[in-house]
C-alpha cells in the first residue's frame, strides 16, 4: 500500500495535466482571504478597539502610506536604470578605479531626492548594471541622508544649531565612504544575492519596464509591510520615560538614540523634527540619531534583504550600524 | 504568489492608496502634503497592475505556456504581507492618534524662532503650539489679559489633571508628539477624553512638569468650554 501511495505523485510531476490538480491557485487563495475579511470586519474590529490596538493600528498603516510613494519612485527609478540606460553610461560615469568611484557615488547621492525607501531599489538596480558594489552601497547610504529635501528639513528642526546641518552632511558622507571602501576590502560577491531579473532579458521594454516594477514593488512592499508592523510595535510597547533616565550618561545616550532609530524606522524627512523635540539628549547623542536612522533601520532591514539577500543584509546591518554611531561621536566631538 | 494575484494585490492597493488621498482619510496618518505623492503612487500601482495583466495576456497566447508565473522564477512569497495594510486601510480605517499617545508621551515644545505681533481679534485664534510656546518660552507677555480661543483634544494625566493637546506631525503618524496645556478655572464636570473643544480663556503663569520627560507644561484659565467637530487634519505641524 506504501509503495502504491508514494507513486502517484512522483508520476504528476512529468505530467502537465496533472499538475494543476492540487495545486492551489494564488488568486484563488488571495479572493478568499479579502472574503474572509470582509465578513469577518466586524468581530475584528471589535478585538482592536481598544486604545493600544488602534494606536498601533494607525502607526502601522502611517509607516506603511508614508513610505510607498517614496518606494514607487525608487522602483520607478530602477526600472528606468534597468530597461533604458545601457550599462556602458555607469562605466563611463565612474571613475574606473573602485577606490574612487566610491566617494563619487557617496556624493551622487545628492541628486536623488527622497528618503531611504527610495534608494534601496535604485542601487539594487545600479548592482544589477554592473556598477561596482562598493560603490552602489555607498550610494545607498549616503542618498537618504545627504540630498536637499533632508538637509533642509534639518536646518529648519535647529534653527538655533545650523552646525547640525554640517555634522550630518559629513557624518554621513563619512559612513558611506567608509563602508563602501570596507566592502570593497573584505566584502565578497557571494553574500550579494541581487533577485534575479534575466527572465526579462527577451521581453521588450515595455514587459521589462513594467515586469519589473511589479516585482520590484512587491517584494521590497511585503517587506516594507513587516518592517512597519515593527516598527509600530516597538512605539507601541517602548515607554518614552525610559529615554529620560538614558539621557543622562553621555555615552548611554548616544547609543540609545543609536537604537532607538534603528527600532522607530522614521523616514529621513521627518527624523531631524523628532531628534530636535529629544531635548533632554545630547546635540552628538542626536547626530547619532539622524546618522544611523536614514542608514539602517528595522524596515530598510527589510528591505535591504529583499534586494540583496538575506546573507548581504545580516553582515552590512550591523557593520554599518557600529561604524554610523562611531563616527557620529567623533563628528560630534569635533564640529557640535 | 502568481502574477494574476499580483496584479488584483497591486490593483487594490492602488485604489485603496487612491481613494484614501482623494478624501481627507489620509490625513490621519501622514502630512498634507504627501497628497500629490500618494496620488501618483496610487496612479502608478493601477497602472502596473493593468499593464501585468495585458503583458500576462500577451505572453500567454504567444508562448502557449500554461503555467502563469512559474516559468522563471519563483515569485515572492512575502507579497502577501501586503495584505495587510489594505484590510486596514480600506476595512477598519483606524482613527487619528489622540489622547492615548499623547499622554504616553512627553511635551514636545521647540524654542519658536521668534514671537511675531498677534493680531486683532476679541478673542484671539491661537493654536496649542503657539499659546504654549508664548507661554513657557515668552512668559506670557505677548499676551496680557486677551481673551484667547484654541482648539484641541481632551486628555486627562494619571493624576485627573485635564489638558487639552494636539499633536505634532512632521511627517507620518509614527512621529507625532504632543503639545500640551493644563486647563484650570471653569471647566465642565463631564469631559470625555478625545473629544474636541474649542475653549476660550486667558493666559495663567502656572505652570507644571511633565513627569515623562521634565517638560514644562503652561496653564491656561478656561471661562468656556464648547464642544466643537474633530478638524479634518487633526495635527498641528512646525512647518506651518
Amino acid at each position: 500500500m506504501t509503495t502504491a501511495k508514494a507513486a502517484p505523485p512522483r508520476s504528476e510531476d512529468h505530467d502537465p495535466d496533472h499538475r494543476q490538480g492540487w495545486n492551489f491557485d494564488s488568486l484563488l487563495i488571495l479572493t478568499m482571504i479579502l472574503l474572509l475579511m470582509f465578513l469577518l470586519q466586524g468581530p475584528i474590529r471589535q478585538g482592536l478597539s481598544a486604545p493600544a490596538m488602534q494606536s498601533w493600528m494607525t502607526v502601522f498603516v502611517a509607516v506603511a502610506l508614508q513610505a510607498l510613494p517614496f518606494l514607487v519612485l525608487g522602483v520607478l527609478l530602477s526600472a528606468i536604470l534597468a530597461v533604458f540606460v545601457p550599462p556602458s553610461f555607469f562605466a563611463r560615469a565612474l571613475p574606473k578605479n573602485p577606490t574612487l568611484a566610491v566617494p563619487v557615488a557617496g556624493l551622487a547621492g545628492i541628486v536623488l531626492p527622497g528618503c531611504e525607501c527610495a534608494s534601496v531599489p535604485v542601487a539594487g538596480a545600479l548592482v544589477r548594471r554592473g556598477v561596482t558594489p562598493a560603490a552602489a552601497l555607498a550610494f545607498l547610504l549616503s542618498a537618504p541622508a545627504i540630498n536637499p529635501i533632508v538637509l533642509t528639513a534639518t536646518a529648519v528642526a535647529f534653527p538655533h544649531d545650523p552646525q547640525m546641518v554640517l555634522a550630518r552632511f559629513a557624518a554621513s558622507l563619512l559612513v558611506a565612504c567608509a563602508m563602501g571602501w570596507l566592502w570593497q576590502r573584505l566584502g565578497r560577491t557571494d553574500w550579494l544575492r541581487p533577485a534575479a531579473h534575466r527572465s526579462f532579458d527577451g521581453l521588450g521594454k515595455g514587459a521589462a519596464f513594467w515586469g519589473s516594477v511589479r516585482h520590484d514593488v512587491m517584494h521590497a512592499g511585503g517587506f516594507l509591510v513587516l518592517g512597519a508592523m515593527a516598527a509600530a510595535t516597538l512605539k507601541a510597547v517602548v515607554p518614552a520615560s525610559w529615554l529620560h533616565t538614558a539621557a543622562n550618561n553621555p555615552v548611554v545616550a548616544v547609543l540609545t538614540l543609536a537604537i532607538l532609530a534603528v527600532l522607530l524606522s522614521i523616514c529621513s524627512e521627518a527624523d531631524a523634527f523628532v531628534a530636535a523635540s529629544l531635548t533632554q539628549f545630547s546635540l552628538t547623542a542626536r547626530l547619532a540619531f539622524v546618522v544611523v536612522g536614514p542608514m539602517i533601520d528595522l524596515k530598510l532591514f527589510g528591505m535591504q534583504a529583499a534586494t540583496f539577500g538575506r546573507g548581504f543584509a545580516l553582515r552590512f546591518a550591523p557593520a554599518t550600524f557600529i561604524l554610523a554611531i562611531g563616527v557620529s561621536a567623533l563628528t560630534g566631538a569635533v564640529l557640535l | 504568489m502568481n502574477r494574476q494575484a499580483q496584479a488584483v494585490l497591486l490593483f487594490l492597493v492602488g485604489v485603496a492608496v487612491f481613494h484614501a488621498s482623494v478624501t481627507d482619510v489620509y490625513l490621519r496618518y501622514v502630512k498634507a502634503g504627501l497628497r500629490p505623492l500618494l496620488l501618483g503612487a496610487g496612479i502608478v500601482l493601477i497602472v502596473a497592475a493593468i499593464a501585468t495583466v495585458w503583458y500576462e495576456r500577451r505572453r500567454l497566447r504567444t508562448t502557449q505556456d500554461n503555467q502563469p508565473g512559474h516559468a522563471h522564477h519563483r515569485e515572492p512569497r512575502v507579497s502577501w504581507f501586503l495584505v495587510l495594510p489594505l484590510f486596514a486601510l480600506i476595512l477598519i480605517t483606524p482613527p487619528a492618534l489622540g489622547s492615548y499617545s499623547g499622554m504616553r508621551e512627553g511635551i514636545a515644545l521647540p524654542p519658536p524662532p521668534g514671537f511675531a505681533a498677534l493680531p486683532a481679534g476679541d478673542p484671539l485664534s491661537l493654536s496649542v503650539l503657539d499659546y504654549a510656546g508664548r507661554a513657557v518660552y515668552d512668559h506670557g507677555r505677548s499676551l496680557g489679559d486677551r481673551p484667547i480661543k484654541i482648539t484641541g483634544f481632551v486628555a486627562y494625566s494619571g493624576d485627573g489633571t485635564v489638558y487639552l493637546v494636539r499633536l505634532l506631525l512632521n511627517c507620518c503618524a509614527a512621529d507625532v508628539q504632543p503639545v500640551k496645556i493644563g486647563l484650570t478655572g471653569q471647566i465642565p464636570p463631564v469631559l470625555e477624553p478625545d473629544t474636541w473643544v474649542e475653549i476660550i480663556g486667558t493666559y495663567t503663569g502656572h505652570q507644571t512638569k511633565d513627569p515623562i520627560n521634565d517638560g514644562v507644561i503652561p496653564f491656561i484659565n478656561v471661562k468656556q468650554v464648547t464642544p466643537v467637530p474633530a478638524p479634518p487634519d487633526p495635527y498641528d505641524s512646525l512647518g506651518s
